[in-house]
C-alpha cells in the first residue's frame, strides 16, 4: 500500500525550515493583540523569537563546526544516578507531557458537574486511550462510590421477565466467567457544536468525546440468565446508575442477546476509574456513551421503552420539519484527521504521516480514503491492525507537502458498505438544528504559511 | 445452555462430594433481592405510568418548593439559562391542540426549553424524583414531585392555578401537554427492529467516488477568528517535539512549573462549580462576599468553618454542602482571597 515513496524521496532533499516552532514569548503587548483578534502580528513575533530563543537548532549553531552540545557535551541523565524503583508507586506521564491534557470548551455548558471533558486526540497515538485522558461526561458530577457498597440489582417490570431477581456485589461479579473486548466509546453529542456551522478550532473539542479501551467485565445475558429471564417476553431493558443522576437509558434485549453487552468492571488492565464509572458501567459497543451508564446499580427488563430524561429531552434528534427522533443509539461510521488538524501548523514542507481514527457503531472498518484537495480526488489509506468490530481503527497516509494550500480530509467506510456523508448530504437529511450524531466528513485547511485550520466542504 | 466445557464438567462431577453439589445452569453466585430492596431502587416511572407512586400535589403547594428548592438554580419562573436551559416557555395553546410544539419548526426559534420537547409527562416526574434538586437528589417526597411538578405546569401554562395533580390527574394533562406528537422512531439509529417491524436503512447515501469527484471544493464554513482565541493557547495543548506544533493564539498557560493563581486553587478544589468571583452561579459571587464582610472582625475564622461545614440560609435557601476535601492551608488561603474581593490575576 506504499505510494509515492519516490516523491517523499525526492521532497527530503535539504531546505530551510520555513518556520520556527512557537515557543512562551509572548508579550504583554502581544497577548493583548492576540485577544482583541489580531493574528497578523504573530509571523513577525515568530521570526523575532526564533533568532532569541534557544531551540535544537540553535543549540546546533554555536558549535556547528563539530556538532551539536547535547551529543558533544555529556548530559546529566547520562553523568547522574537515577530515580530509584517504585519511585512513583502508580507512574504518571513524563513532566515534559503536560500538554495533552482533558479540556472543557469555554460556554459549552454552565457548570463543571454537567459538563464535558475532551479527549486531546491531536496527540494520541495508536487507538487505546490512556484512562487518565478518557473523556468525560457526567450530569450530576462524578461519584468514588466504595466497592464493598457498591450493588447491582436485577428485577422486572413484572415477574413474568424474570424469575428470580437478584442482587450481586462486587465479589459476586468478579467470580463470574470474565471476557475483555476493545470498543470506542463516543457521546452522541460528539461534533455537536459543528452542525449549524465551524464552531471550534481543534479536533480536541470537534472530535474529543471519543475514547477506546479494553474494557474486562460479564456479558449482561448471562446475568439475565441466572435471573431466570425470559427474553422471548422481554423485549428492552433499563440501567440505571448509582449516582446523583441515577442516569437510565432503554436498550433494546436485540443487543443484550448478541452477547455484546458488558457490565463491566475493568478498563485497560485496572479497575474502571471514577469518572469513568467505577465500580462498574455497562459497556454497549457501537452505541452512543450516554447509554453506557456509568455507576451501574440496576436492569430491569420490561416490555416497553423508559423515555428517561436523557432519551425523551436530550439525546433526541431535532429534524428540519420541528419532529425529533427518539432513541438514536448507533453511532453510524465516522472518521478524522487527528494529525495534521485543526489549530496545528506544519513547520516544514516535504512529508507528513497523515493520520487519524475511523469507527462504525456497525462493525469493523472496511476501508479510509483520504483526501488533500477538498473531496475531489482520494486515495486510500492504510489501516493499521487490528481492526476491531465498533472499536477505534488507526489509518495513516504518506504526504508530501509541497506548501500550497491544501484541504484534508477522511472518508470512513464500514463493512456495511455504508461511507461516512459530506456536510451537505447530512445537512440535505436532517437539517442544522441537531446536536446529536454528526458524523460528517471533516475538512482541515492548510494554508501556505503551514497553519492548519477547521473548515466544512459541503 | 450450560456454559461450562466438557473438562470443567467433570471437575464439577469430581468435586461434588466435596461440598453440596450444585444445578450446573445456576453459578451460585449473588441472591435473591428482597422485597424492601426492590422497592427502594425500582423508582422508573413509565410513559404508561407504570411504576407511579400514588400521590398529590397543588400548584400552591409547588410554588413552595420551587422557591425553596428549585428557583436559584432554574430562576423564579424556569427561565434561567444561568445553571442549565431554560426549562419553561416557547409552547402555546394551539401546541396542546395539535400535540406538536410549533415553536419547533421554525428554524429562527433560539429556545428549546424541556417542555417543548417532551413528549410524555412521566419522564418529567421521574426525573425530578430521581435527580432533583440537583445539589439534594432524591429528598423530595412523592407528594413534593406532584407539587413542583404542577408548578411547572402551571408557569408553562398547561394546567390552571388551582390544579391538583396526582397519579390520576397526571393522565389528563399527558393528553394536552403540548409535544406529545413530536417524537419519531423510524430511523435507522435505533438498534433494534422492534419499532417499525423492519430494519431501516440509515439516511445518508454517500458513494466511495475516487477520481475528479467534483469541479473543487465548496467551502461553506470557516473558524471565526474569536473562536481560535476562545479556547486558549493551543501551542499549550499539543506537544512541543514532534512532526507538528500548535498554533500560539493566546498568552501560554502553562509553562512548565508555572504558578498557579488562586482562581486556578478554586477551580481545582471545586468552588468554582458553584461560585464565580464576579456573578452569582449556585452560590454567591466571591466579590459580593468580600463586600458584605468588608471591615468585619474574624470574618476568616467564621467563613473558614462555614465552607468545612457547608450551610444556608446567609445567601439563599440553597446549601452549600460540606466542603471537606480542601486542604487547610489551601481553604485559609481561598478565604484570604475571597476576602480581599477574588482578583482574577492573583
Ligand atoms: C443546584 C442547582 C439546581 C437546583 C437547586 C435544581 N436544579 Fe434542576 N437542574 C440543574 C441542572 C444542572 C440540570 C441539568 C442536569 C443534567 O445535565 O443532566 C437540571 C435539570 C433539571 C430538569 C431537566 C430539564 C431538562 O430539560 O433536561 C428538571 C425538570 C429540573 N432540573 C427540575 C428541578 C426541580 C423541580 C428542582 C427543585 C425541586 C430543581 N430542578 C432544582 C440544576 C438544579
Ligand atoms: C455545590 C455548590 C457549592 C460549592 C461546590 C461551593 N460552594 Fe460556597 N456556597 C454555596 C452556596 C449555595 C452558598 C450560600 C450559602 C448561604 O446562603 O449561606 C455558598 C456560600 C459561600 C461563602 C459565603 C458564606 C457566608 O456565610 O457568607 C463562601 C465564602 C464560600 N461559599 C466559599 C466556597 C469555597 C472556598 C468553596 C470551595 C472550597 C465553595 N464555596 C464551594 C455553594 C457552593
Amino acid at each position: 500500500m506504499q505510494r509515492d515513496v519516490e516523491g517523499i524521496r525526492d521532497c527530503a532533499a535539504d531546505r530551510a525550515r520555513i518556520r520556527k516552532a512557537p515557543e512562551n514569548f509572548l508579550g504583554a503587548e502581544e497577548i493583548a493583540a492576540v485577544r482583541s483578534g489580531r493574528r497578523d502580528f504573530l509571523r513577525g513575533a515568530l521570526l523575532a523569537a526564533a533568532a532569541a530563543v534557544g531551540g535544537g537548532r540553535a543549540a546546533a549553531a554555536e558549535s556547528a563546526s563539530q556538532g551539536e552540545d547535547v551529543i558533544l557535551k555529556p548530559q546529566p541523565w547520562s553523568t547522574s544516578l537515577g530515580q530509584p524503583v517504585a519511585a512513583t508507586p502508580y507512574g504518571m506521564p513524563s513532566k515534559y507531557e503536560n500538554t495533552l491534557l482533558r479540556r472543557q470548551s469555554p460556554g459549552l455548558t454552565q457548570v463543571a458537574a454537567a459538563s464535558v471533558s475532551f479527549m486531546p486526540l491531536q496527540g494520541m497515538f495508536g487507538i487505546i486511550t490512556p484512562s487518565g485522558l478518557h473523556f468525560e461526561r457526567h450530569h450530576q458530577g462524578w461519584q468514588d462510590i466504595d466497592p464493598s457498597r457498591h450493588r447491582f440489582m436485577i428485577n422486572g417490570s413484572s415477574p413474568e421477565f424474570i424469575r428470580k431477581p437478584k442482587v450481586y456485589t462486587m465479589d459476586d461479579l468478579m467470580r463470574f466467567p470474565s471476557v475483555s473486548r476493545m470498543h470506542f466509546i463516543e457521546c452522541g453529542a460528539n461534533t455537536g457544536m459543528e452542525w449549524g456551522n465551524v464552531a471550534v478550532p481543534t479536533v480536541q473539542y470537534t472530535h474529543g468525546m471519543l475514547s477506546c479501551s479494553e474494557y474486562t467485565g460479564v456479558p449482561l445475558r448471562t446475568l439475565l440468565e441466572d435471573c431466570g429471564a425470559d427474553f422471548k417476553k422481554a423485549k428492552f431493558v433499563l440501567a440505571e446508575g448509582a449516582d446523583g443522576s441515577s442516569m437510565t437509558r432503554t436498550i433494546p434485549i436485540e443487543l443484550v442477546l448478541s452477547g455484546e453487552v458488558l457490565v463491566a468492571y475493568g478498563q485497560n488492565g485496572e479497575m474502571l476509574r471514577p469518572e469513568n464509572g467505577y465500580p462498574l458501567r455497562l459497556v454497549v459497543p457501537g452505541v452512543q456513551g450516554v447509554s453506557w451508564v456509568k455507576w451501574l446499580r440496576r436492569v430491569k427488563l420490561g416490555d416497553m421503552p423508559w423515555a428517561t430524561k436523557d432519551e425523551a429531552v436530550h439525546y433526541i434528534d431535532l429534524m428540519p420539519d420541528g419532529q425529533h427522533r427518539q432513541y438514536t443509539s448507533i453511532q453510524e461510521a465516522k472518521s478524522v484527521i487527528t494529525s495534521p488538524s485543526g489549530g496545528q501548523m506544519l513547520l516544514d514542507k516535504g512529508f507528513y504521516n497523515v493520520t487519524g481514527l475511523a469507527w462504525s457503531g456497525r462493525g469493523k472498518i472496511k476501508r479510509v480514503d483520504v483526501s488533500f484537495d477538498g473531496g475531489v480526488n482520494w486515495v486510500e489509506a492504510n489501516l493499521q491492525g487490528p481492526v476491531l468490530s465498533k472499536c477505534l481503527t488507526r489509518f495513516n497516509a504518506p504526504w508530501n507537502w509541497d506548501g500550497k494550500p491544501a484541504i484534508l480530509q477522511s472518508r470512513a467506510m464500514d463493512e456495511t458498505g455504508f461511507v461516512q456523508p459530506t456536510y451537505g448530504q447530512l445537512r440535505e437529511a436532517r437539517g442544522r438544528r441537531s446536536i446529536y450524531h454528526n458524523n460528517a466528513i471533516q475538512s482541515w485547511k492548510v494554508v501556505e504559511s503551514g497553519d492548519v485550520s477547521n473548515v466544512q466542504v459541503l | 445452555m450450560s456454559r461450562f466445557s466438557k473438562t470443567a464438567l467433570a471437575l464439577v462431577a469430581a468435586l461434588a462430594a466435596a461440598g453440596p453439589a450444585r444445578a450446573l445452569d445456576d453459578y451460585g453466585l449473588g441472591r435473591a433481592a428482597t422485597p424492601a430492596e426492590i422497592n427502594a431502587w425500582n423508582i422508573d416511572v413509565r410513559p404508561d405510568f407504570a411504576g407511579l407512586p400514588k400521590g398529590s400535589g397543588s400548584v400552591d403547594q409547588g410554588q413552595t418548593v420551587w422557591e425553596g428548592k428549585c428557583a436559584a438554580c432554574h430562576g423564579t419562573f424556569g427561565e434561567s439559562n444561568k445553571v442549565f436551559n431554560p426549562l419553561i416557555g416557547g409552547v402555546t395553546k394551539d401546541d396542546m391542540k395539535t400535540g406538536h410544539v410549533a415553536a419547533l419548526m421554525r428554524p429562527d426559534f433560539p429556545d428549546r426549553t424541556t417542555f417543548m420537547k417532551v413528549a410524555t409527562i412521566s419522564t418529567v416526574f421521574d426525573y425530578i424524583r430521581r435527580a432533583m434538586p440537583w445539589n439534594a437528589p432524591k429528598s423530595l417526597s412523592d407528594d413534593q414531585v406532584y407539587a413542583v411538578l404542577a408548578y411547572m405546569l402551571n408557569l408553562a401554562e398547561i394546567v390552571p392555578d388551582d390544579y391538583v395533580l396526582n397519579d390520576q390527574t397526571i393522565r389528563d394533562v399527558q393528553k394536552i401537554l403540548p409535544n406529545r406528537n413530536g417524537m419519531t422512531y423510524d430511523h435507522a439509529m435505533w438498534p433494534s427492529t422492534v419499532f417499525s417491524g423492519k430494519a431501516v436503512k440509515p439516511d445518508t447515501h454517500n458513494a466511495a467516488c475516487m477520481k475528479n469527484c467534483k469541479a473543487a471544493p465548496e467551502i461553506a464554513s470557516f473558524l471565526p477568528d474569536s473562536a481560535l482565541s476562545s479556547h486558549g493557547n493551543i501551542a499549550d495543548q499539543n506537544r512541543r517535539f514532534g512532526a507538528i506544533r500548535g498554533q500560539v493564539t493566546g498568552p501560554s498557560g502553562a509553562p512548565a512549573g508555572a504558578k498557579k493563581t488562586m482562581a486556578d486553587l478554586a477551580e481545582a478544589s471545586g468552588c468554582l462549580q458553584c461560585h464565580r468571583p464576579d456573578s452569582k452561579l449556585i452560590g454567591p459571587a466571591y466579590q459580593e462576599v468580600a463586600q458584605k464582610y468588608k471591615g468585619q472582625q474574624d470574618m476568616a475564622g467564621k467563613l473558614f468553618a462555614k465552607i468545612r461545614a457547608g450551610g444556608g440560609g446567609v445567601w439563599g435557601d440553597v446549601e452549600m454542602p460540606a466542603q471537606t476535601e480542601v486542604k487547610d492551608e489551601d481553604l485559609k488561603a481561598l478565604v484570604a482571597w475571597i476576602l480581599n474581593g477574588a482578583p482574577t490575576n492573583q
